[in-house]
């Protein structure tokens, strides 16, 4: 159980910090001045979620802490599902991600707020807000991409063709996670998938076909791109440990 | 023709007549996303008070963007936002006209009253 509840704190980081990582790509890159800033603040909240999550995985491990688990274990040691580590340089690609990422955490920590774990349901009750915020930024876009011009609806159309065979793995339980959660993936799946359906249509967008899903990062077995991605935001602690800002 | 949207001025730059960060005459492309000026309530009770401008497609993106761009640091329970278009300005040409012969109407303060301490913000 007590290992189990680690694997779980640790995953549940690992997707919000990889995710805040690849957001805060677009640090000084956004489309405008407004969006660069919302963009980087959502990644600033990533990052803070991961570290509640950290921390209090930390404390369950023990002679640990948060700044270690994030820069100094390896590639195989992250749990973060495929669809955060992917490296995008297109803004519809990255505000669907972030919808259906969000979409999720949504939902997730709906229910975690009435864990019976109290540190659990106390972090899922504190980070809601925020990720309520994240999703209507969003689905706006998600909706103004795909009902706006020929050219953004081509990009926001190609961009969902892509991403749904990443999707799949966000529902795919792990032991880890049936032993801390049950089978509530299985059961937030049906209202992620409502909640997407209605987001799509109001973008007049095609929903995709059943498609192969692709998966492995809840398990540790990654893409290429996460090991430039670790590699880069671990260089620091790595080359010059236990370095303060 | 430069990219219109948004005009850098790097440092070091010798800015050309029109380009950089300054106020010109040119029409604001067809692409380009509308002025709205922002206006943020600190804390109920009190005004909103002028903050800042921004860009935005419509009100909606609008509010958003001032919640990203202009409550980071808890600073506002409400906001308010208007396209930059619809406000009209006095003229600085008229201020003699206008604000000067305020000035010797001293009688037109109320600083006769005395105000009880429990009444903030006046």
């Amino acid at each position: 159980m007590s290992q189990d509840l680690i694997r779980y704190c640790l995953a549940t980081a690992d997707n919000a910090l990889i995710l805040g990582q690849r957001n805060a790509e677009w640090c000084g890159h956004g489309p405008v001045l407004e969006q660069d800033i919302a963009i980087t603040n959502i990644s600033l909240d990533l990052i803070g979620q991961a570290r509640l999550f950290y921390q209090y995985a930390a404390e369950l491990i023990g002679d640990t802490d948060e700044d270690k688990l994030a820069f100094l274990r390896t590639e195989r040691e992250f749990n973060n599902v495929l669809l955060v580590e992917l490296p995008v340089n297109d803004w519809s690609y990255t505000t669907l991600r972030q919808y259906f990422f969000s979409q999720y955490q949504q939902l997730l920590f709906e229910q975690l707020s009435r864990h019976s774990d109290p540190q659990i349901a106390a972090i899922a009750q504190k980070t809601k807000k925020e990720v309520d915020y994240h999703v209507t930024w969003s689905r706006d876009w998600v909706i103004r991409l795909g009902d706006g011009t020929t050219e953004s609806h081509e990009r926001i159309q190609y961009a969902l063709t892509d991403w749904w065979g990443y999707t799949g793995e966000l529902f795919k339980a792990t032991d880890y996670e049936t032993s801390i959660i049950g089978t509530l993936l299985t059961d937030i799946y049906t209202k992620w998938h409502e909640a997407v359906e209605a987001t799509l249509q109001e973008a007049t967008l095609l929903m995709p076909e059943k498609t192969f899903m692709h998966q492995g990062g809840k398990s540790g077995i990654h893409t290429e791109h996460m090991g430039r991605l670790l590699a880069e935001m671990q260089y620091m602690q790595r080359t010059y440990p236990n370095s303060q800002w | 023709m430069k990219s219109s949207f948004i005009i850098k001025q790097f440092y070091g730059d010798i800015p050309d007549a029109g380009s950089g960060n300054q106020t010109s005459n040119h029409a604001a492309s067809k692409n380009d996303w509308p002025l709205w000026e922002v206006f943020i309530r600190s804390k109920q009770g009190l005004d909103h008070k002028h903050v800042g401008s921004l860009h935005a497609a419509d009100a909606q993106m609008a509010i958003e963007n001032a919640r990203d761009v202009y409550t980071r640091r808890m600073e506002g329970v409400s906001i308010w936002v208007v396209e930059s278009k619809h406000i009209h300005a006095s003229n600085p040409d008229d201020a003699g006209s206008f604000y000067e012969p305020a000035k010797d109407k001293i009688y037109r303060h109320p600083t006769f009253y005395d105000l009880p301490d429990e009444l903030n913000h006046m």
